[in-house]
C-alpha cells in the first residue's frame, strides 16, 4: 500500500465547501458558526450530521419506493376505456411492441437506477457506522456513481409530462397522470438530496484512526 | 499550475482542479448563446401531434400547465423547476456573475450568487428531459404522426451549448477575484 497522503485535517486545515479556500482551524472561532474568510459560507470539517440526514432522506425514499413501483403512473384513456400503467407495465409494453433499445433504456433508467442509488447510499452509510477500511477508494468511486446516475431518473416523469401535454384529443385518445408519477418524482429527488448531504470524506475517517 | 494542466486528490482520484484557459470570456459567449436558444425552445412548438384528422401542438410550458390542470401540481412545480426554472436562472446566473467580472466589477452579493450557480448545476436537467421527449416520441410514433417543431433542434443546441458552458467555467477564477478585492 501506499504511503498515507498529507490530509487537510491533519494539517489542521478546513476546506470550503463553497469555494475550495482553506482555512486554519486553530485561528477561526471555536464553536460552530464559522464562517469562509473569502466567501463567506459556513465551514465545517465534514457535513453537519451527514449521517443522520442520508439516513433519513434515503429512509424516506426507500418508503415511497413501494407506491411509486405499484401505483400507476399514467393511464392511457382511448375511447372511453382506460389501462392504467405502472413503471413495471411501461417497460413491458415497450419489450412487447418490439422496442427493445427503449426497453432496456427506461428500465435502466427507472428501475436500475433507484434500486442502485438506495442500495449504495446504505451500503455507504453501514461501511461508515462499522468503521469499515475495506477499499475507500472503489467506495469513493461507487459514491460518484450514485452522483452522476440520480438524475437520469427523471426520464420517465418527463415522458409522462410529454404524453399528457400531446395526447389531448377529447374521446379518441388522452393521457392521465397517475399518483405513482408523484412517488416515484419523489423518490428521484429525496436519493438526490441523500446523495449530496452524504460527505464522501466520512470513507475516509476509519483509516485516519489508528 | 501549467495550462491545461489537471490535479487529483491523492487518496480517491476526483479531479480537484483542471486549468482552463480564457474561462471568463468562453464562458460568457455560450452562456449568451444559450439564452437566445432557451427563449427559442421555449417560444417554438416542440412538436406537433396528428391522429385521425386530429392534431395537437405542445410548446416546452404545455407539459407543466397541463400536469397542473390535472391536479398534480407537486409534479408541475418539480418538471417546471428542472426543465425550465433551473436552466434559466443558470444562464441568468453567470451572465450576472461574469459579465461584470469581465468588465472589472463586482457584482451584489457575488459569493451567494456563485454558490447558488453551483448548486443549480445538478437540478437543470434539460439532457434527461430530451431523452423523456424521444422516449414519448417513439411511443406515441406507432400509433400516430409526429412531426418535430423548431423548439426541439433549439433545445437540442441548448443543452450542448450549456454542457460547454460548465465546461468552460473555472470556478477558481471567480472566488480568486474576491480575495483580489478583500
Amino acid at each position: 500500500m501506499k504511503a498515507p497522503s498529507p490530509t487537510a485535517a491533519r494539517a489542521g486545515l478546513i476546506n470550503c465547501h463553497a469555494c475550495g479556500q482553506l482555512s486554519r482551524a486553530r485561528e477561526l472561532p471555536p464553536s460552530h458558526g464559522a464562517a469562509c474568510p473569502r466567501c463567506g459560507a459556513s465551514l465545517h470539517l465534514r457535513k453537519p450530521n451527514s449521517l443522520a440526514r442520508t439516513w433519513a432522506l434515503a429512509i424516506a425514499a426507500a418508503i415511497l419506493y413501494i407506491p411509486a413501483n405499484t401505483l400507476p403512473v399514467m393511464t392511457v384513456v382511448s375511447f372511453g376505456r382506460g389501462e392504467p400503467d405502472t413503471i413495471l407495465s411501461g417497460v413491458q409494453t415497450l419489450i412487447a411492441g418490439g422496442m427493445w433499445p427503449l426497453a432496456l433504456l427506461v428500465f435502466f433508467a427507472s428501475i436500475t437506477v433507484p434500486v442502485v442509488k438506495l442500495v449504495g447510499l446504505v451500503y455507504l452509510l453501514l461501511s461508515v457506522h462499522l468503521k469499515s477500511r475495506w477499499r475507500p477508494r472503489d467506495r469513493t468511486a461507487l459514491y460518484r456513481l450514485i452522483e452522476l446516475i440520480g438524475r437520469w431518473s427523471m426520464i420517465d416523469i418527463f415522458m409522462i409530462s410529454i404524453l399528457v401535454a400531446l395526447v389531448r384529443l377529447g374521446s379518441i385518445a388522452t393521457v392521465d397522470p397517475g399518483a405513482g408519477a408523484t412517488s416515484f418524482a419523489a423518490v428521484v429527488v429525496l436519493t438526490m438530496l441523500a446523495s449530496e448531504s452524504f460527505d464522501p470524506r466520512l470513507v475516509w475517517d476509519a483509516l485516519e484512526e489508528r | 499550475m501549467q495550462v491545461r494542466e489537471r490535479a487529483r486528490c491523492a487518496r480517491c482520484g476526483a479531479l480537484l482542479y483542471a486549468h482552463k484557459p480564457d474561462s471568463l470570456e468562453r464562458t460568457l459567449a455560450l452562456a449568451v448563446t444559450g439564452l437566445i436558444l432557451f427563449v427559442l425552445s421555449n417560444v417554438y412548438p416542440l412538436m406537433t401531434f396528428e391522429l385521425q384528422g386530429q392534431s395537437q401542438q405542445n410548446v416546452l410550458i404545455t407539459g407543466v400547465l397541463q400536469l397542473y390542470a390535472q391536479g398534480m401540481w407537486a409534479l408541475a412545480v418539480l418538471v417546471f423547476g428542472v426543465s425550465i426554472l433551473a436552466p434559466l436562472l443558470k444562464l441568468a446566473g453567470l451572465l450576472y456573475v461574469l459579465l461584470p467580472l469581465k468588465l472589472g466589477r463586482r457584482p451584489w452579493l457575488l459569493p451567494l450568487a456563485f454558490r447558488a450557480l453551483e448548486t443549480l448545476d445538478r437540478w437543470a436537467m434539460l439532457e434527461v428531459y430530451m431523452l423523456g421527449v424521444l422516449v414519448a416520441i417513439v411511443k406515441l410514433a406507432d400509433i400516430a404522426t409526429i412531426v418535430p417543431g423548431v423548439a426541439l433542434y433549439s433545445f437540442g443546441a441548448l443543452i450542448v451549448v450549456m454542457a460547454a458552458a460548465s465546461a468552460a467555467l473555472d470556478a477558481s477564477v471567480v472566488w480568486e477575484h474576491l480575495e483580489r478585492e478583500a
